[in-house]
């Protein structure tokens, strides 16, 4: 994985609640193989709408998504992080995430970051004229009004990601580990 | 670990734990973990590129269900018949390449077991109580109704699982969700859990692992369980659990991966220690009256938006958030509704009977109680039943529902997830409304521009019979 620092750039002051992953990727992209090439089908319920955000020139290419509460929720498709990463996003800030989003966006370098309704609604203006930086290593989200918001993230999480650490590789290494805790319980629980 | 009394969730955590880190993550043992063609294809390649191995081949079962369409498999000669869609077909073919290559069981879509991931877990045996169980695929929650820790992952985690029989984890809260008393007449589980996701809402339950207790729970089916517990997730929640007891144990004595002879009485007399101890805490209690809950129907796009058949389409500006209110907008102009508009004059076009949490042997009986001597209304255009498994589909065939359905004139297909999530040719078309005993009422979840109601199996049989959305107590009676 490719290490993540900072996020600088402009953001698609997309807003919208209960963002499900059938609207950041419809069921019918589902079909492929691979990782790539899913942000054909990102959105394209909401694009599908005149006068969108995806579609407006101002935001082509921008790093950032601003969304409202429970973003991610239903279907675990990991398609919706890479539909996301397809589309240029390096970045998602909303007031709240699904536990398996926020999960499947960490494993792909996106950042899943959290700010309070306040943070977001200043944030919504903002993204309209100017950009927006996030700074993992000091956990900030600023813009050039002086407007400096921090979030929390899961310190593990943060080591991975500005380490651009492969999780399966850490977890590999700790075979002994896993190992003995099987030897331990296969006389105890055997028909596990 | 907890000292003290503990949750059911605590002491299967405490009991899966490999190694706990400072900061409270956890690396956690997994027992069970179910693939399936959608969520799987990048993981086995990322394996393959990374040169690893599946570490634990024994504990892993392979079925293809999202996308392998459901008509017929076989033609008249026996022969298998191929899907026509390329993609679709590349997709079943890479499962079908990746769980010999390396060394995983494998059910293929014209064997007796084939089905939806979620039906064939418990029904195989698979699924077993106190055990850690996963899957690509958010409704793993279901398997929770045996009393398994289990729940949705994305492909990178399938991935690691595959790898390291392990998950990084940190623990939830615990919410406890307890039911008092009978369900009403013509209510079923189903109306139940759509009551509570319409108490709670549809992210009431993040960050939580969610424990369903109460008299009514304990009087439930293991099946109706399943029905609950599958739509943990629809309420935000990562896992459902219910209390493992006789029933969960009189369910899966026998299954074919159920544990047998010593190993079986050994495995009860732990099962039996795993329920909550008295005086447990949690963090969030929610209480229910069994008897409040009447036939339950969604009017919106979200699984959070319901309400008794008997009552009206709810003004968006009856919300007290902005949020709220806008969402409302935004979903009664997708289905088509009008604030105040009751709900039992609504027409529909379409009927879906199946999905992971409607399409087992009692789902099916509910449904055909009501069909049984009836057809469908004229203005009904698509009726499908889609059971959960071949073997239920068989069970179902031997009783003689498939007659009645048919005779109802419903398709009577092949399993699979079908019109759950209109990713095969089962989909709704754009404009039309189904009566949809699944779990997502989405926009565009069934297909592009599909209006989903939410219902029980009773009540889309019902709606089948009536043309638009029924009171199915009135045809009980
Ligand atoms: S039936 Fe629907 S919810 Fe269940 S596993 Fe299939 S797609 Fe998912």
């Amino acid at each position: 994985m490719t290490p993540v620092r900072a996020v600088e750039g402009k953001a698609i002051p997309f807003g919208r609640a209960n963002v499900d992953t059938d609207i950041i990727i419809p069921a019918k992209w589902l079909k492929t193989i691979s990782r790539e090439g899913l942000g054909r089908g990102a959105f394209e319920t909401v694009r599908a709408e005149p006068g969108n955000v995806f579609d407006d020139p101002a935001y082509v290419g921008a790093p950032i998504l601003i969304a409202g509460e429970n973003f991610g929720c239903g279907s675990s498709r990991e398609h919706a992080a890479w539909a996301l990463a397809d589309l240029g996003i390096k970045a998602v800030i909303a007031p709240s995430y699904s536990d398996i989003f926020s999960g499947n966006a960490f494993k792909n370098g996106l950042l899943a970051i959290e700010l309070p309704r306040a943070a977001i609604d200043r944030l919504m203006e903002v993204a309209k004229t100017d950009p927006i930086s996030i700074d993992l290593e000091h956990q900030t989200v600023t813009t050039r009004f002086q407007d400096r918001f921090t979030f929390e993230i899961d310190p593990f999480r943060k080591h991975c990601l500005l380490n651009g650490l492969d999780e399966v590789g850490l977890t590999l290494a700790m075979e002994k580990q896993i190992a003995g805790f099987e030897a331990k319980r296969e006389p105890e629980t055997p028909w596990l | 670990m907890t000292s003290g009394p503990r949750t059911l969730y605590e002491k299967i955590w405490d009991a899966h734990v490999v190694e706990r880190r400072e900061d409270g993550t956890c690396l956690v043992y997994i027992d069970r973990h179910l693939v399936h063609e959608v969520t799987s294809p990048q993981a086995f390649e990322a394996l393959r590129m990374s040169g690893r191995k599946v570490r634990r081949p024994d504990l892993t079962l392979a079925v293809p269900d999202h996308n392998l369409p459901t008509t017929a498999r076989l033609d008249a000669q026996g022969r298998r018949l191929p899907i026509a869609d390329p993609e679709s077909a590349q997709q079943l073919a890479v499962l079908e390449r990746n769980a010999p290559a390396f060394g995983i069981r494998y059910i293929g879509p014209t064997d007796a077991e084939q089905g939806i991931v979620h039906v064939v877990g418990p029904e195989q045996g698979f699924t077993l109580p106190g055990a850690t169980l996963v899957c690509g695929d958010s409704h793993t929650a279901a398997h929770g109704a045996l009393g398994a820790l289990a729940f949705g992952i994305g492909t990178s985690e399938v991935e690691h699982v595959l790898a390291t029989q392990t998950l990084l984890l940190k623990q939830s809260k615990s919410m406890n969700i307890r039911v008092e008393g009978e369900l009403g007449f013509g209510v079923t589980p189903k109306d139940l859990i759509l009551h509570i996701i319409g108490r709670i809402g549809a992210a009431g339950g993040t960050g939580y692992v969610i424990e369903y207790s109460g008299s009514t729970f304990r009087d439930m089916s293991v099946e109706g369980r399943l029905t609950v517990s599958n739509m943990s997730i629809e309420a935000g929640a990562r896992a459902g659990l219910i209390a493992p007891d006789d029933k969960t144990f009189d369910y899966l004595k026998g299954r074919p991966m159920a544990p047998k002879g010593a190993d079986w009485d050994k495995a009860v007399a732990y099962w039996r220690t795993l329920p909550s101890d008295p005086g447990a805490s949690f963090d969030a209690i929610v209480e229910i009256d069994a008897a409040s809950v009447a036939p339950t129907v969604t009017w919106g796009t979200s699984p959070e938006d319901v309400v008794p058949i008997l009552g009206e389409v709810p003004d968006p500006d009856s919300f007290a958030e902005q949020a709220k209110r806008d969402a409302a907008r935004k979903s009664l102009d997708y289905m088509g509704l009008t604030p105040g508009q009751k709900l039992r004059e609504v027409g529909v076009e379409n009927i879906f009977i199946g999905s992971c949490t409607n399409s087992r042997i009692e789902d099916l009986r509910a449904a055909a109680a009501v069909l049984k001597g009836r057809k469908r209304a004229t203005n009904v255009k698509q009726a499908l039943v889609v059971p959960g498994s071949g073997l239920v589909k068989r069970q179902a065939e031997a009783e003689g529902l498939d007659r009645i359905f048919i005779e109802a004139g419903f398709e009577w297909r092949e399993p699979g997830c079908s019109a759950c999530l209109g990713m095969n040719p089962d989909k709704v078309p754009a404009g039309e409304r189904c009566a949809s005993t699944s779990n997502r009422n989405f926009v565009g979840r069934q297909g592009p521009g599909a209006r989903t109601h939410l219902v029980s199996p009773a009540m889309a049989a019902a709606a089948a019979v009536t043309g638009k959305l029924t009171d199915v107590r009135e045809l009980m009676r």
